[in-house]
């Protein structure tokens, strides 16, 4: 178990690696440069500019002093936010968009796993098609598509929830823009959760959990449930990197101070440090959260052995 | 679907003791239902799924169920299914022949902006309030037909989705079916791969690629779409196909090609690939609305389809800037694209059903 963590953590760092390269590679080819805009910049000032950011040294000097700020997790300075370092900007975005996407994932997890036990349990009943066909609607509408017009039934026109804007952690502000991230995994939870249970349910082991006499509830909530939730485990790791994706969306409707609308702004404004920084950051939390999942499958599922 | 079990021919058989009391030897299994005609000779066994006629007797035929008609029947049988392709059938047909039929009718196109009355309408109405069929859908800020934009933002979705999903096919199909043939470390090494890959947040790296490459022009930025979204949409084709060649590439034929020098590549693409095509095709279709979603995803962001172009997701990012004056910009876009989806991703889970029965889940 121990040497499982350590390898894949050994792993992981030439992967973050990779990806931030390929990401500074990108910035690097593509034409212009941050500070070519509309206004042209004298020489001199150019001169003095590539000096300040260190651009007149050859590119792998370049390179390298990247994979370094990277390797001792110091992103360096903002090139707009000026006077902002990358870390900071990275602590204070970083707590709305992981309040976010944690209460979305839960929700979904909640509704997913209750909605997908209950399809499987009245399977091809009424409710089973109906769960299932809502499910397919929750995949297939998108987010900024059902968050608009959440907006618009329940704050523009009944007046109950806040549009828009962050309003800290218990605030009412919360309830749409978790709806709308979480909806897709609900589905897509809902869906894994069903297919997981009615080939769980069909299993000899529950059939001998009926024989003895065990309630109905203790059979679907003590042994049905742990095998039939395997799927949705291991879905937990892809899910969580279109989650991130899904925050920037429903940052941008919700117009919250998040990582992904830092994100969006830094493309625009081509700031490498922060671009770099948050893509490096996403990356090493993604990957770490694949490992805790397939940890956490080694206890769900003991037949998994590292 | 017990009907679509193949008849079993010996059933009265099954329901004689296997020995008689007074020990005479039970009767030869009848081998075909009541009413068939059974020729003696001349007789070809059809086969499931493959063979598509047989000859019996003098040049009569009878037709076999191949495996396409078979799936294509019960496809037929899903009603889900029937309406999603009912649904796709008909908005490609209205994305096709739509716009040169708006521009007949109202002689509006998707980027024609009036001289006068730049402002946005709700729908049915005329400038001065009444009543008018010019604009069914409404008019965007710039007093373009939100319809026409609509047709047109099919088109591209739907091209973007299509093309987006060739080139996954082939990058998936090439990867998957090379990485199982091979198998051994090599096919540890690159499924290695596809499992980091699929875990890595890819969608980050496309936005900075199209945020410094895009907005050269509106074919190119279309081209790296397609690129881009192909290319990072292959992952699970890969490891379909992979999966099938597994199973595959022990079997005869693979065999007698070895045996008579055929060489790897053209094993692999030649013999193996041919064979896996039903769960490639049933994969595609599903593909395809992820592709566009991830599309619309990029255009909503404002790096994806760039004006006068639309698409889904561009004028869903158009809509919701004014969602609490003009809602009708962004729920008609919005809900036709969300039933385009809808319907493929039902058509996607019946092709499923019908063409893979192992493949459903339960």
């Amino acid at each position: 178990m121990f040497g499982f963590i350590l390898r894949r953590l050994i792993v992981t760092i030439p992967m973050v690696i990779i990806v931030v390269s390929l990401t500074w590679g990108l910035i690097r080819l593509a034409p212009g440069n941050f500070y070519t805009g509309e206004k042209k910049i004298p020489p001199a000032i150019e001169k003095n500019l590539r000096e300040k950011y260190g651009l007149d040294k050859p590119w792998y000097v370049q390179y390298g002093k990247m994979v370094w700020n990277i390797v001792r997790l110091d992103f360096g300075t903002s090139l707009k936010y000026e006077g902002q370092s990358v870390n900071s900007i990275l602590a204070r975005t970083l707590p709305v968009s992981a309040t976010l996407g944690f209460l979305a994932y839960l929700l979904a997890l909640f509704v997913g796993v209750t909605a997908g036990t209950i399809a499987a349990l009245k399977q091809n009943s009424r409710l089973d098609y109906s769960s299932m066909a809502l499910a397919m609607l929750g995949i297939s509408l998108p987010n900024f598509v059902l968050g608009p017009i959440l907006v618009l039934i329940f704050s523009l026109t009944l007046y109950w929830l806040p549009p828009t804007r962050w309003g800290g952690f218990p605030s009412l502000n919360l309830i749409l823009p978790v709806i709308t991230l979480s909806a897709v995994y609900m589905a897509y939870i809902a869906r894994l959760t069903r297919s997981g249970m009615l080939e769980v349910l069909r299993a000899d082991y529950i059939r001998t959990a009926r024989a003895k006499g065990l309630s109905e509830k203790a059979v679907v909530l003590r042994h049905a449930l742990r095998g039939g939730l395997m799927p949705v485990v291991s879905y937990t790791g892809p899910a969580l990197a279109f989650l991130i994706a899904g925050t920037v969306v429903v940052e941008r409707i919700f117009v919250y101070p998040g990582l992904g609308t830092y994100f969006l702004n830094a493309c625009l404004n081509r700031d490498e440090p922060l671009i770099i920084g948050i893509v490096a950051f996403i990356s090493i939390s993604v990957l770490i959260f694949n490992l805790l999942v397939d940890i956490a499958y080694g206890f769900i599922d003991p037949r998994i052995r590292y | 679907m017990n009907e679509d079990k193949p008849d079993i021919i010996d059933e009265p058989a099954r329901t004689q003791p296997a020995f008689d009391t007074l020990g005479t030897p039970p009767k030869a299994p009848i081998r075909a239902r009541e009413g068939d005609t059974i020729h003696p000779t001349h007789e070809l066994i059809v086969g499931e799924g493959d063979v598509r006629t047989a000859e019996r007797g003098e040049g009569e035929f009878i037709a076999g169920t191949s495996l396409w008609k078979d799936a294509w029947k019960r496809l037929l049988k899903n009603k889900l299914a029937v309406f999603g392709m009912i649904v796709v059938a008909i908005i490609i047909l209205v994305s096709l022949i739509g716009p040169p039929i708006v521009k007949a009718a109202t002689g509006y196109t998707y980027d024609y902006i009036p001289s006068e009355n730049q402002k946005s309408y709700p729908p049915f109405t005329a400038p001065d309030g009444s009543f008018s069929w010019t604009h069914p859908m409404g008019t965007d800020n710039a007093g373009r037909d939100i319809l026409a934009r609509v047709l047109l933002g099919g088109r591209i979705s739907l091209m973007v989705g299509i093309i987006s999903t060739i080139v996954s096919l082939i990058i998936g199909v090439s990867y998957g079916a090379t990485a199982g043939f091979l198998g051994g470390k090599v096919d540890d090494l690159m499924m290695r791969i596809v499992d980091v890959l699929y875990s890595l947040p890819y969608l980050i790296v496309v936005v900075v690629l199209l945020a410094f490459f895009g907005g050269q022009s509106a074919l190119s930025q279309l081209f790296l779409l397609f690129v881009a979204l192909g290319a990072v949409s292959w992952l699970t084709m890969a490891r379909i196909v992979r999966g099938q060649v597994i199973s595959l590439k022990n079997q005869e034929f693979v065999m007698a090609a070895r045996a008579t020098g055929v060489s790897n590549s053209k094993i692999i693409f030649r013999h193996l690939v041919p064979n896996t095509l039903g769960p490639v095709i049933v994969y595609a279709t599903l593909t395809i609305p992820q592709v566009m979603l991830t599309e619309a995803f990029l255009s909503f962001l404002g790096f994806g389809v760039q004006a006068p172009l639309a698409s889904w997701g561009s004028l869903a990012n158009d809509g919701v800037q004014n969602i609490a004056i003009f809602p009708w910009q962004l729920i008609f876009p919005g809900v036709t694209m969300a039933l385009a989806l809808f319907s493929m991703n039902f058509l996607g889970d019946g092709l499923r059903d019908a063409l893979d029965p192992q493949m459903r889940k339960v």
